[in-house]
């Protein structure tokens, strides 16, 4: 690729060429050949071959586990974290700071650390699985605790794409709603939520493709019974394992391509989110 | 931050409302944050401190930690140097492409951790595309620490250049221009009136990259092939001691993992803080 394309406009800075050329050589030998190198690889496999070993039952059955666990996840983090930002934002209380410091814990915790975490907690000897078993409910070892895991890794997500928005929000829209007679429900219904839909569409996403890809802290506490509570990544760890490289490409391969839908798609709300927010 | 909400009636909430949505936000996040980090701690004591010291100090946990060290220490300067420039060329220039490479930066973000690791197993390993040249020339990456070194370089790409970007483009190039135009060199305007200006970006960015480079799992996991004393990083060590049912070991390595977690979270914090004490003192609306 010749730098000419990116010839810059006129600037009186210096460094342009140099840091580019760093920033484009250093992306391509980290993220973009090692990434080309996949789709290099399946294609030595033929569209039949790669069919069969991207959509096996096993895999179909691994994608199910992952994607459905993930939407279920998003959905649950979507309220909590609607309500967390709410709190954060809006209120001012003893112990906002600790709160809000919390929500980033799943960011800074290890996810093999909060993997086996989770599991010792939900397991039948746990401290929530103990008194959950007397119940008949098992979570972990099984898809709940899936959930319970993505619900763990997502819960900032939500929180952290709603919170900016909420904090800009101008109170006079509020006021005014409430002094033309509005209830206070009606107003947060018919006001302020309609101007945190994308930033809750962009959190409910994100934190979505997080948990699809996620493997750290699932793995411990998910069982990883084949056609049961397999998740997509750890299929690829086993065909690995198992030395079956061209089925954990072209597993691979529909998990990447998820992801760039998915990149797609969190852009696009993002750019949608701006839109919006930019005619308030 | 938050507004005085009492003075305004019309948009205020009313105290019980207020009071159990409150109430609520401390039970959530306690059940689903606190709770999994006091386990990991009462889990690690569960045999005493005595075995806790053992564990923690036992050759195996020595030698992961320092590995899990040496890596950061590699990957998180390369991340850093790479995010400068990224971020100088991309905030500081206008040129076509801007925003589609903004986006290829980000792409480590949403790319499953297990595919950061495969990608270079198909590059590198024994049947990878380079497999046949690397073996025949004797040079092992995967499965090594190049591998380990090279899928965290990966994981953590974008945390630095993400952080520095927009605290470079909120700046504007005014103040670079005057620098020059009073005769400063590329560098020591750089040295001197970029840097200063974004360093709290630049730090965040490093706590972030550090943190993540330490902690990473799922894509190590995949390049390193779990050699005891040769490749295990810390979480991967725990992975082991965990699987053996040592939980009480695991669980005491853990504590290591999250003490640098935590230690990483109020870092972040202290400069969230350092970053809004600069918007105040430059006038800008926090």
């Amino acid at each position: 690729m010749s730098l000419a394309i990116f010839k810059r406009q006129h600037s009186v800075l210096p460094g342009f060429g140099p840091t580019m050329g760093v920033t484009l050589l250093y992306l391509s030998l980290i993220v973009l050949i090692p990434l080309a190198s996949m789709v290099w690889k399946s294609y030595d496999l033929g569209w039949a071959e790669f069919f069969a070993k991207a959509f096996s039952p096993r895999a179909l059955s691994s994608y199910r586990v992952s994607f459905g666990c993930a939407a279920i996840a998003a959905l649950v983090n979507l309220p909590a974290g609607l309500l967390v930002a709410w709190v954060l934002t809006r209120y001012e209380f003893p112990g906002r700071r600790i709160l809000d410091a919390l929500v980033d814990l799943p960011f800074a915790l290890p996810t093999a650390v909060a993997g086996i975490a989770l599991t010792s907690l939900y397991a039948p000897n746990g401290w929530i699985g103990e008194p959950l078993s007397h119940l008949g409910i098992q979570v972990a070892y099984a898809i709940p605790g899936i959930v319970v895991a993505m619900i763990f890794i997502g819960l900032p997500f939500v929180v952290r794409s709603v919170q900016p928005i909420l904090e800009e929000l101008d109170p006079d829209m509020e006021e005014a709603a409430a002094i033309l007679g509005a209830g206070r429900f009606t107003t947060v219904r018919k006001v302020v939520f309609p101007l945190l839909q994308p930033s809750l569409l962009t959190g409910f996403s994100l934190a979505f493709a997080r948990a699809v890809g996620e493997y750290g802290s699932i793995v411990f506490i998910a069982g990883n019974m084949p056609m049961k509570t397999e998740i997509a990544p750890l299929l690829i760890i086993t065909q690995l394992e198992q030395f079956q490289y061209s089925s954990a490409t072209a597993i691979g391969l529909v998990m990447l391509a998820f992801s760039f839908v998915g990149l797609f798609a969190i852009n696009l709300t993002q750019w949608w989110s701006r839109r919006r927010h930019g005619q308030i | 931050m938050a507004r005085s909400e009492s003075s305004r009636q019309a948009t205020g909430d009313p105290a019980w409302i207020r009071r159990s949505l409150i109430a609520l936000a401390f039970v959530w996040l306690a059940a689903v944050v606190v709770l999994p980090l006091m386990a990991v701690f009462t889990q690690a004591f569960a045999q005493g401190g005595g075995a806790y010291l053992e564990s923690i100090f036992s050759d195996e946990t020595r030698f992961a930690v320092k590995l899990t060290l040496l890596v950061a220490l590699v990957v998180v300067p390369l991340n850093t140097v790479f995010g400068l420039c990224a971020a100088w060329s991309i905030a500081k220039f206008d040129f076509p492409g801007k925003s589609l490479l903004s986006t290829l930066i980000d792409i480590p973000f949403s790319v499953s951790p297990i595919i950061s690791g495969l990608v270079f197993i198909l590059l590198f390993g024994a049947q990878g595309i380079w497999g046949a040249w690397l073996s025949s020339h004797d040079i092992q990456i995967v499965f090594a620490l190049p591998g380990i070194v090279l899928a965290t370089l990966f994981v953590t790409f974008p945390f630095v250049a993400r952080e520095v970007i927009p605290a470079m483009q909120a700046q504007g190039t005014e103040e670079e221009e005057a620098a020059l135009v009073l005769g400063a060199s590329g560098w020591q305007t750089f040295w001197r009136v970029t840097l200063p200006n974004t360093k709290w970006a630049l730090m965040y960015g490093i706590v972030l990259c550090t943190a993540r480079s330490m902690g990473e799992f799922g894509a190590v996991s995949v390049v390193s092939g779990h050699i005891r004393g040769v490749t295990d990083t810390l979480p991967l060590h725990v992975e082991i001691l965990y699987n053996e049912y040592n939980f009480a070991a695991a669980f005491a390595a853990a504590t290591l993992l999250a003490g640098f977690g935590l230690v990483s979270l109020i870092a972040k914090k202290a400069v969230e803080h350092g970053i809004r004490r600069q918007k105040i003192l430059s006038g800008e609306p926090s």
